[in-house]
């Protein structure tokens, strides 16, 4: 080969194969490498995924709200008080003054009446979150008004503990949005939600710029957000799929944070100086339904003996260590009024003689339904085999998680593993959905609640979880639930096996984002590096 | 003068055959097109309803109550019979409307604008690669039978074929970005160059050049040359195998040895005289790798965030998002009919006997 070329090659060679610059991510920017593709709407009257309702956190400020500097506390967040009439069911509401929307536009009660009304009028997922408080298309007009700028006055048509009326009006639908905006932009009467779908019109720390689905999300600071402006100017959440090349990115410092890494990536990122991993405890409960139309399912001495058939913590600590933690009730740990106590350990002996005096001494097939992906997958494998030891032959039916859920809906199952998440930091909202059932007909028209899914009637636990939801004396309410979770434990037809954890790495010089225990309570504003 | 008048006669007797011809085709190339679409959609669309899947879950998600989702249930159309259902996406489709994803809340129409182009830059890239590599691979093999070329270069291809993309993606992801720093990262463009460019064709490297915004495009082709090169592997395995077996079948022809006879040297008759011969099956074959890989390469996809029309179809079928579904099988529809006429007009430049006819 001629000489001089050959140098050259080599040169180049050498030059390609020492170590290049890290690469970083420009010192305005938060980049986020994340799996998105959940996210179908950024309307915060529709978004009910959690990406979307995490973005919407960012974008709109809520009527109360958990404030990035302290997720624990609800607090009046667009509102700065609130009074209550005699009978419970008015909420006055003082409006902050010198608030201003990301548009210019000041906020006012008139937004915030608008906002609850349009979530109402529109009747898309989210609207179960405020319709149980009595309100309907017809009097929503009358039950929330807003008589001046600074005043909104709030109805409920039921009796509701106040603070469930506030984590209400503190979850997503509370978001407060431009009314301005968002009527500029209506078509057909849809109180704006097609343009807000891809757009935002909010007073949160965040604008949206643009969310091409399956690839990006990209938010601005808004410099009029109550809270100050955001420490950083841009927001990029980028879709990463796969779990390997998200780890790659943080490593190379392409990203700042990734989001979605597995136990395994986590524990071998440890040692990496660069990247340091925080775990969350999350609201989020992974489960087994036990529909009770089926035969042996419907003797509590079978659900008891099938609780003492999974293996805690010989799941917990090994292919869930880090992404779990054992739980058995139906509210997690580190919530108000969560019961912590996990009674039931895996115990064979012990399940087969309660085996043994429900008839079943030999135990018995069941068709146990589990999505096709981890953690599901693993736990479905480990269930099976630890019940074999009670005799109970295990049929694992995978499948992809809309094909389950439609099944589950139709409750056609035997048995079904999947994950629950509250749809507001309140344990009415697990309850409810553990145990309220008001009609166990197949015809039932209400919102498919897992009591009915697991064809578990109990009137006098519905009558309970009521009785909880309307008690206005905060420690006589929060003394009901921990009584309802341990009924629930002792008869429910669930097998609760973890609360799960969320462990996040970012690069090491990232500080301050702020992640609480579900998408509510996720906030970059306070995010420096 | 009589003369003059019939080379003339004959010259317009030409064109009018000729234009009679293109009408002919084009004629031929429409129906055809609207034959394919409409069995396309129809049976896409038969088949999905037979799915398990409920497109209305998509939207409301597992919590809606009753009147929420039946309210999606009615505004998906879903009340209607498959058929009425089925008409009224064809009307539709007719004036032009794809309809709405309801998975991107944004028109199908849109959306395919953002994938397509993503998905035709990688495979174009790719096919690009599987033929400068492949075809000479395969030549040499067949000219080197039997001999340590050939042994070589079939156990490369067997690797690449056989092998999963969605491996060699990670561990290609691995060397080339993670530890060589080669190449980029996922994506395809760095956070940097976000929204910068002006989208005109969608296809990166062409807007940031028609912008003379070169630091762009060089990003790009940072980004675009590992997914190419991994997905042109793959092709290139199967464009390589089919040259060699096609080679080895002209070279023993008599022609060939009648050249090297003539005193023709052995590479000159493989090329100038052999390899023209291949030529149109050859054809065929990149033809369909490249129309395989225009529908989506949805493991790469995945393994390099590459926000193609693979991805978007696969989510879209596994959440029966119908109005996606069907506007993307429309798209790879078009993209086999295309690749097909190409192909035709290839023959015919290739082909003399083709060309005479």
């Amino acid at each position: 080969m001629w000489k001089p070329l050959r140098y050259a090659l080599l040169a180049a060679a050498l030059a390609a194969l020492t170590p290049q610059a890290m690469a970083a991510t420009p010192a305005d920017t938060l980049v986020i490498a994340k799996q998105i593709d959940d996210l179908i709407s950024l309307d915060p009257a529709e978004a009910y995924e959690l990406s979307g309702i995490e973005v919407i956190a960012n974008a709109y400020d809520r009527i109360m709200r958990f404030e990035p500097t302290d997720v624990n506390t609800l607090v009046p967040g667009v509102a700065e008080s609130v009074t209550i009439s005699d009978d419970g069911k008015t909420f006055t509401f003082k409006i902050r003054a010198g608030q201003k929307f990301a548009s210019g536009n000041p906020v006012t009660a008139g937004d915030a009446a608008f906002s609850l009304q349009r979530v109402i009028k529109l009747e898309k997922t989210p609207v179960f979150l405020l319709s149980q408080l009595g309100w309907t298309k017809d009097n929503i007009d009358t039950m929330v008004t807003a008589p001046d700028d600074s005043t909104l006055v709030v109805t409920i048509g039921v009796i509701f503990a106040p603070s469930l009326v506030y984590a209400l009006v503190g979850s997503v639908v509370g978001s407060v949005v431009d009314m301005k905006v968002a009527m500029e932009h209506e078509t057909d009467g849809d109180f704006g939600n097609a343009w807000l779908k891809t757009n935002s019109a909010g007073s949160g720390a965040y604008v949206i710029k643009s969310w091409k689905p399956n690839d990006s999300v990209v938010l601005e600071a808004n410099a009029n957000y109550r809270g100050g402006a955001p420490k950083l100017n841009r927001v990029v959440i980028r879709h990463v799929p796969e779990a390997s090349a998200q780890r790659l990115l943080l490593e190379k410092g392409d990203v700042d944070i990734a989001d979605n890494l597995t136990p395994d990536q986590i524990t071998a990122i440890g040692s990496n100086a660069d990247i340091k991993v925080t775990t969350i405890p999350q609201a989020l409960l992974y489960y087994v339904g036990l529909n009770v139309k089926t035969k042996e399912l419907a003797d509590p001495k079978v659900r008891q003996a099938l609780r003492h058939l999974v293996d805690y913590d010989g799941m917990a600590n090994s292919f869930l260590k880090g992404a779990a933690q054992v739980h058995q009730s139906f509210w997690a740990t580190g919530f108000w009024a969560s019961y912590d106590e996990n009674p039931y350990n895996f115990d064979p002996a012990k399940a087969k003689a309660l085996l043994a005096e429900a008839g079943y001494p030999d135990g018995f097939s069941l068709d146990l339904d589990a999505p096709n992906f981890a953690p599901f997958v693993n736990m479905a494998q480990s269930v099976q085999s630890t019940f074999a030891q009670g005799g109970v032959k295990v049929n694992i039916v995978s499948s992809e998680m809309s094909p389950m859920l439609t099944k589950y809906r139709a409750r056609q199952h035997q048995a079904l593993m999947v994950y629950w998440g509250p749809d507001y930091m309140d344990p009415h909202t697990n309850a409810d959905g553990f145990v309220t059932n008001i009609d166990n007909s197949d015809a039932a028209t209400g919102g498919k609640p897992l009591a009915w899914r697991n064809s578990w009637d109990s009137p006098e636990l519905t009558a309970a979880t009521k009785a909880a939801a309307e008690e206005s004396d905060e420690a006589k309410r929060k003394e009901d639930y921990i009584e309802l979770q341990k009924k629930v434990l002792d008869e429910g037809p669930y097998i609760i096996m973890f609360q799960s954890t969320s462990q996040r790495a970012d690069r090491a010089n990232v500080a301050g984002y702020v992640q609480g225990s579900s998408a509510d309570v996720t906030y970059y504003n306070l995010t420096t590096k | 003068m009589s003369a003059d008048r019939s080379v003339g006669a004959i010259a317009q007797h030409h064109r009018g055959r000729l234009a009679a011809t293109i009408v002919r085709r084009t004629a031929s190339f429409i129906a055809s097109l609207a034959v394919t679409f409409v069995g396309l959609t129809a049976v896409t669309f038969f088949i999905s309803k037979l799915t398990r899947i409920d497109p209305v879950l998509a939207v409301v998600g597992d919590k809606a109550t009753q009147a929420a989702y039946d309210k999606a249930y009615q505004a998906l159309g879903l009340d209607q019979s498959v058929f009425v259902q089925y008409g009224i996406y064809l009307k539709r489709l007719v004036s032009g409307d794809f309809g709405m994803s309801v998975l991107t809340s944004q028109p199908v129409l849109s959306d395919l604008l953002r994938v397509f182009p993503a998905t035709f830059e990688l495979a174009t890239f790719a096919t690009i690669i599987g033929v400068l590599v492949g075809v000479p691979a395969g030549v040499l093999a067949a000219a080197r039978k039997g001999r340590w070329p050939d042994h070589v270069i079939r156990v490369v291809g067997l690797f690449g074929y056989s092998v999963p993309v969605f491996w060699l993606g990670l561990v290609g992801l691995f060397v080339f970005y993670g530890k060589l720093g080669w190449v980029s990262g996922t994506g395809r463009l760095d956070v940097f160059f976000d929204d910068v460019v002006t989208l005109r064709t969608g296809i990166i490297l062409i807007d940031a050049a028609i912008d003379q915004q070169w630091d762009i495009v060089a990003n790009a082709f940072s980004h675009l040359i590992l997914p190419a090169s991994i997905l042109g592997y793959y092709s290139l395995a199967y464009i390589a195998r089919m040259t060699r077996s096609f080679m080895i079948d002209q070279l023993s022809q008599e022609y060939v040895t009648a050249a090297r006879i003539k005193g023709s040297s052995f590479w000159r008759a493989v090329w100038r005289h052999a390899f023209p011969n291949i030529l149109v099956p050859l054809i065929t074959v990149i033809g369909l790798s490249y129309a395989s890989l225009l529908e989506g390469a949805v493991l790469t996809e995945t393994v390099f965030a590459w926000p193609g029309l693979g991805l978007y179809i696969t989510r879209a079928l596994f959440n029966s998002d119908m109005n996606a579904v069907l506007g993307g099988t429309i798209v790879v529809g078009t993209v086999f009919i295309g690749i097909n006429l190409l192909s035709d007009l290839l023959y015919k430049l290739f082909d003399p006997r083709l060309r005479a006819r």
